[in-house]
Formats: C-alpha cells, sequence, structure tokens
C-alpha cells in the first residue's frame, strides 16, 4: 500500500474484524450443512450460494486482520488455528439447525430453525454492513460495501421462506413458531457490547448496534405480522460467544472445520 | 510525475499500457466464455506504476470460485505475450452489474442467459416485503415477459433460476448485483 494509505484511515481493532470474520464463518459453515440434504434442490442451491457469499465475506475479513495482527497471521491461521475460546461469533450462530429439544442426528435438521436464524442475523448484518460502508477504516469500509450487496438477497431468501412457513400450513406454521420461540432469546446478544465493539466505536471504525436497533425491531415486526408469528420475548440468559464464551456446539463445528487443516498443516492444493 | 519529463519513455509506457489492454481485454469469463472480464467490468485499471504495469482487477461476488482462475489467467496472458506486470485486487468501488457493456448483455442474452436490470434503479431494495412488485424478466430464449422466480439462487453466485411460463424453457438469471 505505502503511499496510498489515506492520512484519514484509521486502523480497526484487530478483535472487532475477527467478530465479524468469525460471524460470517461459522454462519457460512454452518449453513453448509444442509448441502445435499435441502429439502428441494433450489433450497440446497440457495443455501449453498449464501454459505458461498458468507465465506467469501469471511475471507476477506481474516485477510484484512491478518494484516492488521500481522506477526505472520493469515486468512488460513485465523480460520483454522484458533480454539473455542478465541472465536468472536455470536452464540446463535453456532447453534444445530433443530430446536432446544431435538437429538442430534442430521435427521433431526429443521429447516424452520436454518430459516429463522438466517432471518434474524441477516437483517442485523444488513444494517451493520451500511453502517460499515462509512468506516473509517477504509478496508473494512470497502469489504462492507460488497457484503451489502450479498446480504440483501440472504435477507430476501430468508424472509420469503419466513412469511411462506410462518403463514403456511399449521404444521409449518407451528414450527416456524417454535424455532422463532428457540431463538430469539439469543439475539439479546445482538445489543450488548463487547470491549472489542466499544474500542470500535470509540475510533469511528465500527458500527453501534445499538443505534440499528430501532430499524431492527422494525423489520423483524413487520416480517412477523407478515407471516403471522407472534414475536416472543427476548429473555433470560443473555450469550457472550462474542466474547469467546460459547455454547457445547461450537467445537464440533470446529473439529470438523478445521480437522483437514491441523492433521495436514501447510497443505496446499 | 513531472509533465515535462522526456515524451520518448512516457510514449513507450503508453504503448506498454495499450499492449497489456490488448492481450487481457480478449480473456473470456472462466464460467461464462461468451463475455470478456473486461466486458464484465472485473478488468478495471492497466497502469503504468514507477516504471512497472499494474493490473487492477475487481471481485463480483465475495466468494465466487471463479476470481483466482480469472487472476490465474491474466498472470498466464501476461506471461505468454512477454508482458512484466503484477496484479492488484481492488474492492473498492464495489462491482456492480451496472458495469457490464450494452454489448456484453447482448451476447449474454445470446447465450441464453437473461441479462441484469440495472442495479441502482431500485431494481434491489433494502428489504424486500412480499408485497414488493418484481421486475419483469424477459425470457432469453422466446423473448416473452411471462415468466417467473423459480429461485433466488441458481447454477452460480451471481444467477437466479427463471422459468418462461409460454415457451416453458428454464433460463439463468444475471442478477443486479
Amino acid at each position: 500500500m505505502g503511499a496510498a494509505i489515506d492520512s484519514a484511515a484509521i486502523a480497526v481493532p484487530v478483535d472487532y474484524v475477527l467478530h465479524l470474520a468469525d460471524n460470517a464463518l461459522v454462519l457460512g459453515q454452518r449453513n453448509a450443512e444442509w448441502c445435499g440434504h435441502g429439502p428441494v434442490i433450489e433450497e440446497d442451491i440457495a443455501l449453498t450460494n449464501i454459505s458461498l457469499d458468507l465465506i467469501g465475506q469471511a475471507r476477506l475479513l481474516y485477510q484484512h486482520a491478518a494484516a492488521l495482527q500481522g506477526d505472520g497471521a493469515t486468512e488460513d491461521s485465523l480460520a483454522y488455528f484458533r480454539d473455542v475460546g478465541q472465536f468472536r461469533n455470536y452464540t446463535m450462530l453456532e447453534l444445530p439447525h433443530h430446536g432446544p429439544l431435538a437429538g442430534t442426528a442430521a435427521a433431526d435438521r429443521d429447516y424452520a430453525t436454518t430459516i429463522a436464524r438466517n432471518f434474524l442475523y441477516s437483517v442485523l448484518a444488513l444494517l451493520q454492513w451500511e453502517a460499515l460502508a462509512q468506516s473509517k477504516d477504509p478496508q473494512l469500509a470497502a469489504i462492507a460495501a460488497k457484503s451489502l450487496k450479498e446480504t440483501r438477497y440472504h435477507v430476501r431468501h430468508a424472509r420469503d421462506w419466513l412469511v411462506r412457513l410462518g403463514d403456511g400450513t399449521d404444521e409449518s406454521h407451528a414450527r416456524m413458531q417454535a424455532a422463532v420461540d428457540h431463538l430469539m432469546p439469543y439475539t439479546q446478544e445482538f445489543w450488548t457490547k463487547s470491549p472489542a465493539e466499544s474500542a470500535a466505536v470509540a475510533n469511528r471504525t465500527g458500527a453501534d448496534t445499538a443505534t440499528l436497533r430501532a430499524a431492527w425491531d422494525t423489520e423483524v415486526d413487520a416480517a412477523f405480522a407478515e407471516a403471522t408469528l407472534k414475536r416472543p420475548a427476548a429473555a433470560g440468559y443473555v450469550p457472550r460467544g462474542k466474547e469467546g464464551l460459547h455454547s457445547e456446539h461450537l467445537g464440533y463445528v470446529l473439529s470438523e472445520m478445521q480437522g483437514l487443516a491441523r492433521q495436514h498443516p501447510g497443505a496446499t492444493w | 510525475m513531472n509533465a515535462a519529463v522526456a515524451s520518448a519513455p512516457a510514449s513507450q509506457a503508453h504503448g506498454r499500457v495499450q499492449r497489456a489492454w490488448q492481450v487481457l481485454e480478449t480473456i473470456p469469463d472462466p464460467e461464462i466464455p461468451v463475455v470478456s472480464i473486461r466486458e464484465l467490468g472485473i478488468l478495471r485499471e492497466v497502469n503504468e506504476v514507477g516504471g512497472e504495469l499494474e493490473i487492477v482487477i475487481t471481485p463480483t461476488y465475495s466468494g465466487c470460485p471463479a476470481m483466482s482462475q480469472i487472476e490465474d489467467d491474466v498472470r498466464a496472458a501476461l506471461t505468454a505475450s512477454g508482458i512484466a506486470a503484477h496484479v492488484v485486487t481492488r474492492l473498492s468501488p464495489a462491482w456492480t452489474t451496472d458495469w457490464i457493456t450494452p454489448q456484453a448483455k447482448d451476447k449474454l442474452r445470446a447465450f441464453g442467459i437473461a441479462p441484469p436490470h440495472s442495479a441502482s434503479e431500485g431494481s434491489v431494495v433494502r428489504f424486500a416485503p412480499r408485497a414488493a412488485k418484481a421486475a419483469t424478466i424477459a425470457c432469453p430464449h422466446c423473448g416473452s415477459s411471462n415468466t417467473t422466480e423459480t429461485s433466488h439462487f441458481g447454477s452460480t453466485a451471481c444467477k437466479a433460476l427463471y422459468k418462461c411460463l409460454d415457451c416453458l424453457e428454464p433460463f439463468d438469471y444475471f442478477k443486479p448485483y
């Protein structure tokens, strides 16, 4: 870069970039579990496409984090060689594709849970990318402006299915309602501030989610009304995945995702 | 740069830039070979920086698997032509389907892919309530406007899947981005 660096540019805190990157990677990895198992072929392809976007966004963010961190860090070392306690994603994004009482077999995957999660998170992501396109960190602003275009399609996909299933049959309505009842408490984590977020907001490189909450509420209420779903209260334990305190599920996601890279460190093909 | 620098090296540099454009602008897109990477707006600039050529490309979708192939194709074409240059990937301003040239849109249509509507005319909205009227996408096979979306997501990240209700053929729609 050198001469091209803007004198007004401010570097974003690495931990904040990792929070954004881990959100994209972990949700991308979870959604990719539907590859080859989608309820219909169009949805199989849709979720694979959405995963591809999310993993692409994660790569750009990890590359930026690695450049800021220096010390030999690469996108691969950040994705494959950090452990559970070092991941900074929202807890909601690492949960399996089933409700709170289901077993663990793949057959228990519940598409309503997948859709509810993608909807609740993508609406926040869209608002966050809009705000981050104005970041004082020019590389983060550039990544945000790109990611925003992709996230609009993710919101549209999840919203369409939320309405179709919520306002569908008695069975699909009940399952969609159960999925949002299960996931809504996890959204409380969207509105608390981790130390990394506070630092990023303070130096105007990050987005303050508190300022996005009203728009998120409006969109969620509008979609739920159209889907004939009742908005459950978001109460109880407030998760702290973004500070590294995860559920028991993230370890399983990472062991599958990181296994190859850890068994063959430095492998290329 | 000083404008008073001798004109001979300047015109040599201009010649190198021109030659690089000629070599690179015919490189086809790996997924849609009827259009070139220049027509799609992926190949952005060829610059002379400190006596060296710099090729600027921009990614389409963040996760598009064709991007590394495109970068390899650019390097291979430069090497084959004996042009020394380095390739830079630039994210900003973000690529948009509005950069696809009108000629390329005609080629896409002839290839069976409906070209994208303008991304800046509100065809991409912030949140999309069900009531929003979808843009009319003409069938690239028979020209009918009587078409319906099968899925927002198609064979590649940049396309949606449509079906013509008149000729009954399925087709891809290049989504506004």
